[in-house]
């Protein structure tokens, strides 16, 4: 693959005769790229595979999976020239090997999305495109005898039967451990370490051989990528790539728009509404102390931004808040400042971008520090009576907390959202400034609906 | 017989101190203690048969042996005072003999085989990386016959009994032949936990190799009995037909069920324990039918719990039922208490520690020896042989030969005798044969590749 300038025009052979099917991603493609599509490609299927890894967690099923990576695929995979959607799938796929090949963690997250991402896209395809890819695979499996298929017929058809299904003619002779999902599931006949898989339920055998492929081809990748790749493309794509893999995805909040000021007044009102956990809970401190330490200052700070707060009513909030504690010259003198820096008033006057749940939850809070995620930050004592004080008990509060015995903690505060509004929030929670819109305007459609 | 040769020896030696006509006390009483674990680990515990298992095979006698694989085993020790110590590791049998009877462990856990000698695991964490982990382990089982606390009204907790003790032969029937005919696993061991359960441990290279997805999967395969003391309804069977593995199973299940369980639990003559079981069937029409016919308390010859039995599976399955859901019921009670109950986290993880066998439980003073699955339902928990037993026969014994005949006339004679001949020699002849045939094969690949 070769990256190219933007002011070259691309020169990508034509797209291939048949009808669109799935790539294997065997190897990289001859192909040119534009250094901008470089990035913006990876960008769209990370948000796809990430669209995936949010649905996982909140348990969808395998049907409901289908629809999901179908609309996923439709709005973030699709290009204005049909010809070009297949080169978008290729090279997007390399260069997401290039940034999740690069640690543990980071390849078995991307092993696991995109394996989970072929294995829908093949459900969608018709069959004729199925046994056209399962020939590509050109697996290494004999499909068994007439005589061996007398011999366990009567299993087999026991077996169909008892998925409420007809049994299949063709059968291949297969190691178990090669389709875990069937044994698992006991949807196919084995006997002395051999599953016997009807072609209708290839699909394991497929999945397990392109996890295994993809597997080796990232540990290889890896290789490339320290011995060469990442010294030669130092100031080129090696910053784009090792950004994109702790990227936050959405809008960044910093410049509100859609809901204008908010005022004093109204402070105390919307944070017990519309207030995601982590800033409510620093807000609450910040009246109980009258003072918050730098951390928590920055992450509730940026956040006020974003929801409207104003550089002036900013400046009166703090102050009248730390003046109870240090009074009002200290202020002036040693914490005015800060304010004014992040809104950009100040020194390289750079305009803060409100934090985001990946770096909120990141965060290292300290002895005395309050920021951070309540869900990872919190022991459980405190965060159950944060959340009993938000009006989440019982049930919902025991869905919440088993999020965070999990380690999921954006979908703990989805969870919450939803306990809170009596909505749901389909799309998850992944900035807390997007938490205070989409409250925002459920309390608003609520009142005007009340009001007409 | 003991006794005898004893009193022979007696009148040909002289024993200093002991006065003419006074039989000396071979007694030991019961208990568990250090003096006893010392003379246990000097004596009985069979070190170079441990080794020999551990090994695999690489006994450095052909060019093919693996010399680091012994060493690179995980052993950890339970010391007296509760003190756990992980990651031991031992170079050869001699190692391991004197590590043991130094520390003179209260329990010896086996874990993985790991990548590099796990004593030395804190000198590669630093090269990050996945170098640290574990790279062979048995695939293993765990049954404890506390968790059929529910459905046991003979005994509870730590106690067993002849009656419900063949719960545990059912499992080892059920899991055994499910993983030698299902599976193909031929080199099987399962161990007598001390106490209340047993271990099983599947020692084929293949299952040693097997990844935790890959276990995951075959825990699956056999979990039947799912859910907790919460739900009613813990075995759901589905589908037209059962899958093979279930219809053979289930024949096990009624078996004990019908001929055994149902009277010696006397689950029908008791109303509470009649109700649970009224419980899972989802027809009011029948569990009131059958209510009514139990309110009358009268006396039949037969056992009355067969003769309810009788009846409720007569209403079930008679030719009116349309409905499979309740045709059904008959098999799901059964499988609810009688099939094996997994603990499905021990199977899964490679990573998880499991009691070696011929340790000694704590608080029962029992060997931890093996079991003949063929012979699962002769074994009988309160036979098993005791510390204190093994020390009174050291004592009668120790006026003869010392030595191997010594113990192979004891009570751990026997499951010595077990151990090597059912299960040792074979694996261990079917370990040399793998190895010679991967070395040749190595050898060939590294002659060809030579050739232009």
């Amino acid at each position: 693959m070769e990256i190219v300038g933007s002011r070259r025009k691309s020169l990508l052979p034509p797209a291939g005769n048949a009808a669109p099917t799935i790539p294997l991603y065997r190897s990289a493609p001859e192909l040119e790229v534009r250094l901008e599509d470089f990035e913006l490609y990876a960008v769209h299927r990370l948000r796809v595979l990430k669209g995936i890894s949010d649905a996982l967690s909140r348990g969808k099923k395998p049907n409901e999976m289908e629809n999901v990576v179908k609309e996923l695929l439709k709005v973030h995979m699709s290009h204005p020239e049909a010809s070009q959607v297949m080169n978008k799938d290729i090279i997007s796929h390399f260069v997401l090997r290039l940034v999740y090949c690069r640690e543990e963690e980071l390849r078995k997250w991307f092993l696991s999305m995109e394996t989970t991402l072929f294995r829908y896209r093949f459900l969608l395809e018709t069959s004729e495109a199925q046994i056209a890819l399962m020939a590509e695979f050109d697996l290494p499996y004999k499909t068994i005898t007439n005589a061996e298929y007398e011999n366990v017929k009567d299993k087999l058809n026991k077996v169909a039967r008892s998925m409420n299904s007809s049994a299949d003619t063709i059968y291949y002779k297969v190691p178990f451990e090669k389709v875990p999902d069937l044994v698992a599931r006991r949807e196919v006949f084995i006997m002395k370490g051999y599953a016997y898989v009807p072609r209708n339920q290839v699909l394991s055998l497929l999945v397990t051989h392109y996890r295994s492929n993809l597997s080796k081809a990232l540990v290889l990748t890896n290789r490339k990528w320290t011995s060469m790749i990442r010294e030669q493309e130092k100031d080129r794509l090696t910053p784009i790539v090792e950004a994109l893999s702790t990227s936050y995805l959405g809008p960044d909040y910093s410049q509100p728009k859609d809901f204008g000021e908010i005022s004093l007044r109204d402070i105390d009102q919307i944070a017990r509404s519309s207030f995601p956990l982590c800033m409510r809970y620093l807000f609450e401190k910040l009246k109980e102390d009258h003072h918050l330490k730098h951390g928590g200052r920055m992450q509730l700070g940026l956040f006020l931004k974003g929801v409207g707060l104003k550089l002036d009513d900013a400046l009166a909030f703090w102050k009248s808040e730390f003046s109870k504690k240090v009074g009002a010259e200290r202020f002036d003198k040693e914490y005015a400042y800060g304010i004014r820096h992040n809104y950009g008033k100040e020194g390289k006057r750079t305009d803060y971008t409100p934090y985001s749940c990946q770096k909120i939850i990141s965060s290292t809070p300290g002895v005395g520090d309050h920021h951070g995620c309540p869900y990872r930050h919190l022991r459980e004592e405190n965060l159950r009576a944060a959340l009993n004080n938000m009006g989440v008990a019982n049930r919902a509060l025991e869905d919440v907390m088993d999020k965070v015995r999990n380690k999921h903690y954006q979908l703990a505060c989805t969870l919450t959202f939803e306990a809170v509004h009596g909505a749901s929030c389909d799309q998850g929670i992944n900035h807390p400034n997007q938490y205070y819109s989409d409250s925002k305007t459920i309390l608003e459609s609520r009142n005007n609906s009340k009001g007409t | 017989m003991a006794r005898e040769e004893a009193e022979d020896t007696r009148e040909d030696m002289v024993i200093d101190g002991v006065e003419e006509g006074h039989k000396p006390n071979y007694e030991v009483p019961d208990g568990f203690n250090s003096d006893y674990l010392m003379i246990y680990y000097g004596k009985f515990f069979p070190y170079a048969e441990m080794h020999k298992w551990m090994s695999y095979g690489n006994d450095g006698k052909h060019p093919g042996c693996d010399q680091s694989y012994f060493g690179r085993r995980e052993f950890s020790f339970t010391l007296e005072n509760d003190i756990y110590v992980r990651f031991q590791s031992f170079n050869d049998v001699a190692d391991l003999e004197n590590a043991i009877k130094k520390k003179c462990p209260f329990k010896i856990d086996i874990g993985p085989v790991y990548s590099v000698d796990p004593a030395k695991r804190n000198a590669y964490a630093q090269s990050g990386g996945n170098v640290f982990r574990p790279v062979e382990r048995e695939l293993v089982f765990d049954i404890d016959i506390s968790d059929y606390d529910d459905v046991r009204f003979c005994c509870k907790g730590a106690d067993v009994c002849s009656e419900c003790w063949p719960l545990m032969t059912v499992a080892i029937k059920i899991i055994d032949t499910a993983l030698r005919e299902d599976f193909g696993f031929n080199h099987i061991l399962w161990v007598y936990s001390g106490r209340r359960g047993v271990h099983c441990w599947v020692c084929d290279g293949k299952a040693r190799r097997l990844d935790d997805g890959q276990r995951a999967a075959i825990v699956n395969y056999l979990h039947v009995h799912k859910g907790n003391e919460h739900s009613i309804k813990k075995v759901t069977l589905v589908g037209q037909t059962f899958h093979p593995f279930i219809g053979r199973s289930a024949e096990v299940v009624k078996e004990f069920f019908e001929e055994k369980f149902v009277s010696s639990q006397n689950l029908f003559s008791d109303e509470d324990r009649y109700e649970k079981i009224l419980e899972m069937i989802p027809d009011e029409s029948i569990t009131s039918e059958l209510r009514g016919k139990w309110q009358d308390k009268k006396r039949s010859r037969d056992d009355i719990n067969v003769v309810r039995w009788g009846q409720l599976k007569h209403l079930l399955q008679s030719g009116k039922q349309k409905m499979l859901g309740v045709r059904r019921c008959v098999e799901e009670i059964m499988f609810t208490f009688t099939y094996p109950r997994l603990d499905l986290e021990v199977s899964k993880h490679m990573n998880h520690l499991l009691k070696a066998p011929f340790c000694i439980h704590p608080k029962t003073g029992r060997v931890c020896v093996p079991i003949d699955p063929k012979h699962c339902e002769d074994f009988d928990p309160s036979s098993a042989p005791t510390l204190s037993r093994l020390l009174e026969e050291l004592n009668m014994g120790a006026l003869g030969n010392g030595g191997e005949e010594v113990l192979e006339n004891t009570s751990l004679g026997k499951s010595l005798r077990y151990f090597r001949s059912s299960f040792l020699h074979p694996l261990l002849k079917s370990c040399k044969e793998d190895i010679e045939n991967a070395y040749a094969a190595k050898v060939q690949q590294s002659s060809n590749s030579l050739s232009w």
